[in-house]
Order: structure tokens, then sequence, then C-alpha cells
């Protein structure tokens, strides 16, 4: 099978989390407990609905991980993107947006 | 302005305090996320991809400066610094915290703000044309019918379990600019032959995975009958909507499967019973909502000084050609500020931004600001003579980019970088098309270009009603963009055409440039993209597309 990691967002704030070795939660998908049997899989998940029943956690659910780098990395797209936040920029006031300076000569 | 009145105030107050209630029995246990998820969405809270998003209602886009303001300390106090203004005129926070929202909300009441209804099968905030009031080609403002439906609307306990969403525009011009034909409900004033004034009453448009435009239903409705046939149409849909398929369960579904003519009838046999005993307002009450969008006094025109500085400075006079309106009083100006500079997430401003926006709002425009369903701000009251160091205010905030209704003024839905319910990416392939075309005299000489983008079948983005539109699909889990040409939002509204196969990634933003270019190529003086594609129709655009390859 391939390998999993639980993800959930934290109930108070919100915020993107992976299921640790030690049953706590981190932001960092590196910090995962890698599930690498149905088993193990399925033992994350029960561990994660303690965490939703202690208001800890909302929603938690298996995502495909990918170790062969050595560091955990989700496969989806999607999941890549909640573990390290948005691809696009922010309005970031350079510059190179206000129109007179970026006219092409 | 509206101003609450102790109504109002009351409303506000009571929802946040038992918000506050629900939040803390949410956090202690008390309530399960089954049973909270329900109570926090009727508070306009999302559980999105990152953290919770807040989405906050902005009353027909109708801003004041203190309002803005707030909006700035929440996107700083309480967010990452920045807010997402929508294609519903709302905003949207996308970093907030469960434990701080009703502290948001108790800040959002003291200006007279919340975020009832932004979620749920509801009525949701009735948008309008964001050149109300000041627009040349206008009957009447048509902020006081929103305000009239907003206070008809909120809570209405018949209409808080519909079979979906439901989303009313209003415009009081000629020239649609808010999409009306694209809503449950657009309204469009008319006067008759009379002289009177009322609506044309379209209803069943919308976009998302069924696109439809909506089909007039009456020609012409007498306004103080408004409320009563409004309610007959929600009351026809709200029993007749389907309940079993959330994909069937917008009215314009039940539009469609039943036939205009239908349902005309049935709304029309529901309005007889209701028209005398329904809600219409007396015209006291009318009168006095109206009287909080009466024309503020207007000075004597100076024109001088801005007609010397268009022929003075060329960025000046490329930004006032694309970013000005004509306005009803001669001596002002309806300026549009771009929330589109190159290279950035459509829509997006930041707290500084916000500041800035209030701050110029009170210096140049009467205190008051506009969101539009293009993603873009409006300050509606500018006097000509200041138009010159708004605009070189603007600059120093990065506000000031020349581009309304070109290719680079995008709208763009958040997609996979933000929402829960995407399967692609929105935001970069505008930020890639935005920098393609960073050029802006390559912008001015390609002219009007309406380019929209949505991340899933939901069109938030309003895609299909873009001159251009961009639909994310995924494939295998690979992002692919599918391209529709020749939709429009005006009067004229029409659904794009799909072009043919979806195309990669890496291609959609070439793509983009090979349909300019055809367009270029083709276009005869005065036509626009829209105008040039539906005189020549899809054949030259898809040969150039997909030949070659
Ligand atoms: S169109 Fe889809 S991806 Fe974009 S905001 Fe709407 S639901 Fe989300």
């Amino acid at each position: 099978m391939t390998q999993q990691a639980v993800t959930a967002n934290l109930l108070g704030d919100g915020r993107v989390a992976f299921l640790t070795w030690d049953g706590d939660w981190s932001d960092n998908v590196a910090d995962s407990h890698i599930a690498t049997s149905d088993e193990e899989s399925e033992w994350l998940l029960e561990t994660a609905q303690r965490a939703v029943a202690a208001q800890v956690a909302v929603d938690p659910y298996l995502i495909e991980i990918d170790a062969s780098s050595g560091s955990a990395w989700p496969v989806q797209r999607r999941e890549q993107i909640r573990a390290a936040g948005p691809t696009g920029t922010i309005n970031t006031l350079s510059d190179a947006s206000v129109d007179g300076l970026k006219r092409v000569a | 302005m509206y101003r609450y009145d102790a109504y109002d105030s009351q409303l506000v107050g009571e929802r946040v305090a038992q918000f506050r209630d629900q939040v803390q029995r949410r956090l202690d246990g008390a309530l399960s996320e089954d049973e909270f998820r329900p109570l926090r969405l009727l508070n306009g809270l999302y559980l999105q991809l990152h953290a919770y998003m807040l989405r906050v209602a902005i009353p027909y886009g109708t801003l004041s400066s203190e309002q803005m303001r707030m909006l700035a300390h929440i996107a700083r106090r309480y967010d990452k610094g920045y807010g997402h203004f929508t294609t519903r005129q709302n905003i949207q926070f996308n970093w907030t915290k469960l434990e701080e929202a009703p502290d948001i909300l108790t800040d959002l009441a003291k200006v007279e703000m919340h975020a009832i209804q932004t979620s749920g099968n509801t009525i949701r905030n009735t948008t309008a044309d964001p050149f109300a009031g000041v627009a040349a080609d206008e009957i009447e403002d048509p902020r006081i019918t929103c305000e009239i439906i907003r206070q008809w609307s909120t809570l209405h306990p018949e209409f808080s379990f519909l079979p979906r969403k439901f989303k009313i525009a209003v415009t009081g011009a000629y020239e649609d600019r808010a999409a009306v034909r694209v809503h449950d409900i657009g309204l469009a004033m008319q006067r008759n032959e009379a002289g009177e004034v009322g609506f044309e009453v379209m209803v069943g448009g919308g976009q998302g995975r069924t696109p439809m435009i909506a089909k007039t239903i009456r020609d012409f409705l007498p306004k103080d009958q408004l409320l009563s046939y409004l309610e007959a149409i929600l009351r026809v849909y709200n029993l007749a909507g389907r309940r079993d398929n959330k994909y069937k369960a917008r009215i314009k579904i039940l539009v469609h499967e039943l036939g205009t003519e239908v349902f005309r009838d049935q709304v029309e046999a529901e309005w007889e019973q209701l028209r005398d005993a329904g809600p219409n307002l007396d015209s006291a009450e009318v009168e006095r909502i109206a009287a909080f969008f009466d024309p503020p006094s207007y000075e004597p025109a100076e024109t001088s000084g801005y007609n010397a500085k268009l022929f003075e400075d060329h960025a000046f006079s490329d930004w006032a050609r694309t970013n000005v309106a004509r306005h009803k009083q001669s001596g002002y100006a309806i300026v549009s500020v771009s929330l589109k500079p190159e290279g950035e997430a459509p829509g997006d401003a930041t707290a500084e931004q916000m500041d800035a926006m209030a701050e110029f709002a009170e210096r140049y425009s009467l205190g008051e600001i506009r969101v539009t369903h293009e993603q873009n701000l409006v300050l509606p009251y500018v006097r000509q003579s200041d138009l010159y160091a708004l605009w070189q205010g603007l600059r120093t905030q990065g506000l000031s980019t020349a581009n309304i209704g070109l290719i680079s003024d995008i709208i763009a839905c958040p997609g996979l970088d933000y929402c829960g319910l995407a399967t692609t990416r929105s935001i970069p392939v505008a930020q890639r098309i935005s920098r393609l075309f960073a050029n802006l005299d390559r912008q001015h000489d390609i002219g009007e270009l309406r380019l929209k983008i949505s991340g899933c079948i939901n069109a938030c983005g309003h895609h299909h009603v873009g001159h251009i539109g961009i639909l994310g699909v995924d494939r295998k889990g690979e992002e692919y963009y599918q391209i529709t040409l020749g939709g429009r939002a005006d009067e004229n509204a029409a659904i794009g055409k799909i072009i043919g196969p979806a195309f990669s990634s890496d291609n959609v933003v070439d793509a983009i440039e090979t349909l300019v270019n055809i367009y270029l190529e083709q276009r005869y003086d005065g036509e626009r993209f829209v105008d040039t594609y539906e005189r020549i129709g899809q054949s030259p655009f898809k040969e150039a597309l997909y030949d070659a390859r």
C-alpha cells in the first residue's frame, strides 16, 4: 500500500495540522507519523478521532505520502498546498506594481 | 449611506452575542462539529483549506471610510494583513481563528457590518451597480431598492432554508454593470410609457455547472409592488425547487424545467394572493430609506487643471482613459481603483491599501467607497480637479494600475490556493497572464477584454461570462484549463462557448496570447475582442489554437 498520514484542521485556530509520532499535531508535514499498512492507517485515524472528541482537531482524514526523498511530502496537489500554503503571492506594494514604472520604453 | 436604526443594531448585536455563546460551546465540547457547522455558516464562517475563512457582507458594495478602516484593522489584527474582495461585492478574510471570530463580529458591529447570510441556503447580499447614484445613464439609485430588499430578506423566516442559495442583483442604469442577467433574480430599472419607474424582472440566471441567462418574466413591475412580487417568486421556488439534488436545486433549473411561461403563471397566481396583503412598504418608509441615498451637495465644477494634466502627463491620461468614468454631475468623476496590479492576486488588498483607500475616500470622495463584482474598488464622488492628486496618491500605494476593463483586469476566484471545493488553481494563472501582458501600451492597444477564471465548475470566477473564460479542470491529478469564448455579463449577456480540448497549465497562457493575436489580426476599427469574435465566429480562433498542434 502507499504510505499515508493523517491531516486535519485544528479546532481553535483552523490551522492545517498533521498527526505526529507521539499523537500530537504539527504544522509541518515532515513531522507526520507515516503509516505503512492498512492497520496502521486505521490506528492513526482512531487516534485522530480521539483528538476530535477532545476538541483539538476537526475533520481528520488520510492523505497519501511520498517519503522517498527521506522527508514526508503529500502526493496530491491539494494536500501539497495545504502543507505549504498558497502558491500565489499577495499584493506586495512593490515598485513594479506601480504603473508608471512598468511601461516598456 | 444607509445608517442602522435601533432594530438593525439590536439584531446584529444579539446575533454576535448568540454566536459568541455558540463558539464557546463548540470549544467546550457541548456542540459537535456536525451541530456547530450550520451555525458557523449562518455567520459566514467557513473552514477552508488552510484556516477559517470569514466572509463579511458589504451591502450592495457600499462602504464608508470608517468601515474600510475597520476592515483594515481586521486584516491586521485577526488575519495575515490582507483581505480578498469577491465577485459578490463582499470581502473574505482567509486566515481567521474560530476563537477570535466573535471578536471580529463585535468589531464589525461597531461600524454597522456583519457576516449574516453570507453563506447557507438563504438570500445573500444583494449586489448593485457599483456606479449607483452617480452613473450618468441611471434612472434611480438602485441602492434604495437593495436596502429595502436587505431589510426584507434579513432573517426572513420563510426564506431561511431555501432549496439553495439565492442571489439578487439590481441595476438602475441602462448599461448593466451588475451582471443582473446571471443572477437568480435580476432587476433592471425601467420607465414605462407614463414615465413611472419600475423593474424588468428576470429570473433563473446563474453560472455554476449549468450556466443560464435569466428569463424576463415581467417587463414592468411597479416599484411599490416589488417586495410582494419577490415574495411570490421566492414562494414558488421554495415550494417547487428541488431539494433532492443540490446540483439541480437552483431556481434556474426550476425555471428551465417548468418553462418560463409556466413559471411566470405560477408566480403571477401567487402574486394575486399576495399583492395587497403582502409586504410592500408604505411610501413613508420608502422615503425614509431613500433619504439616506440623497445626492450630496455638489460644488461648482472646476475642470481646467484636470484637462491640462491630461495633456502633460501621458501615464495619467492613460489611467484616466480606463479608470475614470463619466459622472452624472459635471465637474465630478467616478474613479475605479484597480486591485489587479501586475502579477498580483486579483481582488486582494493589504491592510495598508485599505487604510489608504479610507484616507483617499475622506479626502476626495465624501468618505464613500464601492466594491465592484469585478473585484475592484470605486471612489464615486471625485472632483475632476482632484483627480491628479488622487492618482499620485494611489501610485504610492500600488493602486494606480491603468487597466480597468483590460486583459489584466482579471476576475479570478480563490481556487485551489484557498478554496476547499477547488480542483485547480486560479490565482497563479491570473498572475501569469497579468505578467505576460504587463506592458500597458499593449493592453491599451488590445482594448476592452474581460477575462475571467474559475478554479472549478462552481464558476465563482464568472468564467462563463468572460469574453475569454478559463475553467480549471483536474485531469488525473494534473491541472488543465478549458477556454470559452464569447461570454458577456453586460446588457447583452451571453454564455461563452468551449473552444476545444483543455490546455495544460504550461500551455494555457500561450493559448490566451494566441487568441489575442488572432483578434489583433482580424479586428476592424473600433471593435473589441468580443465584437470581433461575434463577427468572425470561433473558427479562426480554433484553427490558430489547435491546427498547429
Ligand atoms: S469556482 Fe470553485 S474553486 Fe473557485 S471559489 Fe468557487 S468553489 Fe472555489
